[in-house]
């Protein structure tokens, strides 16, 4: 095979991101939206790697090359797991309860995508506690 | 399923050697025992540059950098930190002045000042993978010199960009492009110099082990802005990992159709081969490097003629460092003037300097020109090792100088380093501290020198022995004030009358050792008594701080 111009490059290019986009390249760290899944032994067991796994094949389909699905450790609220929370820029920080795997695909669109938290999901933080 | 962690394992000489391929098999063995090979991949990169801290582990997305890891750490870093979620604590990077740790790369003080251009690619990617380059916009430069851009626009781009060659003239990259473009000839040739001679530079090694595709894509662009259909890059036997990286690239990039015939489509048709150099520090000058090529013995010609009118087999050649390559391709996409806008008003974009000796941070640093040796050496390299004092930094190794405390807040680029009686070199960058002996610091490169004199013409290969007795008697305490005459008057001789740039700037490490370190070189002479010299420079009593061990 060869590449004869630029948008056969271009297509390779396309093909393989999904290689490399995990890695950062450059300086738009700032406008990156994280997704962070809590895999303690809790979340875990309680489906944390199927949700985990969920956003990562979610993001990819929608092409989300700026958001990041990151594991994170134990946050303490074991009666909610998985736990999910999502960072977008210049945002509050949003922190989803129960996320099975099934809900995965409405965080991304309504949320990451759209912009509007899925309120039925959102874990209410108790203030005295945290 | 989808990859959700990257494993980016250092696969650099320096992390090889401290067994970071014993890392990665075990990383992956372990991601394989535990079911998540779909999950996590392990990836071999080119170098991070933090040598000093190897091997280097990188996780992605969540941007954490891992120190020291040997390959009894993998499982932590399998069972905590993939499966778990949880960082390694034990592993991350703690930062000595404060004492704090820091996870993310780009707070860490070593990374904090530098930016990646010619490295821009090392420690991010697989280096054995084109579609990786690809990934990252690979081969788009050439794409775009090749179907949008005439052979004089490429040439006006990079001389616009002010690049000027890193292997250390730091003559005007653009011009030498143009003045080998317009000889008249139907076969030229461009010639990548990987020789890289200077002891203790490792700059255009990492960049052909983490990056080899970036320089053959510059090679190719050159190549058509001149008009050269073959190149060839010359690279010193010694690096078996660069040269295996860089066979995989060129047949990767031959697959592709990206070397080969019609490239892109156009009429531009060209092809590298790998020469093999045996490590003799001559051949990385220009001249001898081309009678190398061709089978001679490497040694240098008078110039004129220059290799851009006469060069490989008689016709125009273009010799350009790795480095300065590997620069080529952002020029390209991202313009001259983005490149223009780096550095200071003569010496444009970045420079690699391997940073060695005393100081703390050992590594290789990436930064744009106009930075001072203290940042260099303070910030990036966190100072001086032991807390002891520094005395000087050698830069342009065995052709520079010394440069001392008083010019530490001087702005690097090339003009301004000439000014202060050093060079840019290539960008080895040696740091000494109280302890070291100027005078068997001049002798050390000296020596070098005298050895690596091909001989050819009489004031290189008489001198720089000579030189080197005179400095060897001095140092055992025989010396006397004849003697440290005899030594100047050689110097500005061999510099005067040597036919290459070998002689023309051995004898500098004496020149500025006895510049500013004048009075080492007296204690050598009057103090018979203590012949080492070096018993005048150590305190008495030594305060020792609380953070010494
Ligand atoms: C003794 C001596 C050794 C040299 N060694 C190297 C070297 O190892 N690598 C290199 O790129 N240039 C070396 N040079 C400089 C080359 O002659 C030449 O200037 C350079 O390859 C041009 O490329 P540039 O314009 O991209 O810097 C050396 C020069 C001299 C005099």
């Amino acid at each position: 095979m060869s590449i004869k111009s630029m948008d056969e490059l271009r297509k390779i290019r396309e093909e393989h991101q999904n290689k490399v986009n995990l890695r950062q390249s450059g300086n738009n760290q700032e406008d990156r939206i994280e997704i962070l899944i809590g895999m303690a032994t809790c979340g875990i067991s309680s489906g944390a790697r199927e949700t985990l796994n969920a956003f990562v094949e979610e993001i990819g389909k929608q092409g989300l090359n700026n958001a990041k699905v990151i594991t994170v450790g134990c946050i303490g609220y074991c009666h909610s797991e998985p736990t999910v929370q999502v960072n977008m820029p210049g945002q509050k920080p949003v922190l989803y309860g129960t996320v099975k795997k099934d809900k995965v695909p409405d965080i991304v669109n309504k949320h990451i995508i759209g912009g509007q938290p899925v309120e039925n999901l959102i874990l209410k933080v108790d203030f005295e506690r945290a | 399923m989808a990859t959700r962690s990257n494993i980016l394992v250092c696969g650099g000489t320096g992390c090889l050697a401290s067994e970071s391929d014993k890392v990665i098999k075990n990383l992956e063995l372990i991601i394989k025992a535990r079911g998540y090979e779909n999950e996590a991949r392990v990836i071999r990169t080119g170098c991070f540059g933090f040598c000093e801290k190897g091997p280097i582990v990188k996780i992605e997305p969540d941007n954490v950098f891992y120190v020291m890891v040997g390959p009894k750490d993998a499982k932590d870093i399998v069972d905590e930190h993939i499966i778990k979620g949880r960082t390694v604590d034990r592993l991350l990077y703690r930062e000595p002045k404060a004492n704090e740790i820091i996870n993310r790369q780009e707070d860490m003080p070593f990374y904090k000042k530098q930016l990646r251009v010619a490295l821009r690619n090392c420690g991010l990617i697989n280096p054995e993978d084109i579609l990786e380059y690809i990934a990252f916009g690979g081969y788009e430069a050439l794409g775009k010199a090749l179907t949008s851009m005439t052979r004089d626009q490429v040439v006006d781009e990079v001389k616009r960009s002010g690049l000027r060659g890193r292997g250390g003239g730091g003559f005007p990259t653009g011009i030498k492009w143009e003045v080998t473009k317009k000889q008249d000839d139907n076969e030229k040739f461009i010639i990548c110099n990987a020789d890289e001679g200077d002891p203790g530079a490792f700059m255009d090694r990492s960049i052909l082990e983490g990056d080899p595709h970036s320089v053959i894509e510059a090679m190719a662009i050159g190549g058509y802005a001149i008009g050269a259909s073959k190149g060839i890059i010359y690279i010193r036997a010694e690096y078996p990992l660069a040269i295996s990286r860089l066979n995989t690239a060129l047949n990767q990039a031959r697959e592709q159709g990206l070397l080969g015939k019609n490239i892109f489509g156009s009429d531009f048709s060209f092809d590298i081969n790998i020469k093999y150099g045996a490590g003799a520090f001559v051949c990385g000058e220009e001249t001898a490097l081309i009678n190398s090529c061709t089978g001679k013995r490497g040694e240098p010609n008078y110039k004129p003629p220059y290799p851009a009118e006469k060069g490989y087999w008689g016709h125009p050649t273009c010799v350009n460092n790795v480095e300065t390559f590997a620069n080529i391709p952002q020029i390209i996409t991202r313009g001259a003037d983005w490149f223009a806008s780096i550095g200071t008003e003569k010496s444009k974009g970045t420079k690699v300097f391997a940073l060695a000796g005393k100081v703390k941070n050992v590594g290789l640093v990436e930064v744009p020109m106009g930075i001072t040796f203290r940042e260099i050496i303070f910030d990036i390299g966190g100072g001086i090792q032991g807390g002891r004092k520094f005395k000087a930094v050698q830069t342009g190794g065995p052709s520079g100088g010394v440069i001392t405390e008083q010019y530490l807040d001087t702005p690097i680029d090339y003009d301004s380093l000439i000014s202060i009686g050093s060079m840019m070199g290539s960008g080895g960058m040696i740091v000494m501290d109280e302890t070291d002996n100027m005078v068997k610091i001049a002798k050390f490169y000296l020596e070098f020198t005298m050895d690596e004199s091909c001989g050819r013409c009489t004031p290189c290969r008489i001198g720089t022995k000579r030189m080197y007795e005179i400095l060897d008697k001095i140092t055992s305490g025989k010396g006397t004030m004849a003697d440290i005459d005899a030594l100047k008057q050689l110097a500005y001789m061999v510099k005067g009358s040597s036919l290459c740039g070998l002689g023309q700037t051995a004898p500098n490490p004496v020149i500025s050792t006895l510049k500013h370190f004048w009075e080492e070189y007296m204690a050598f002479i009057k103090d018979v008594d203590n012949p080492r010299g070096e018993g005048r420079h150590i305190a008495k009593n030594k305060i020792k701080f609380a953070t010494e061990k």
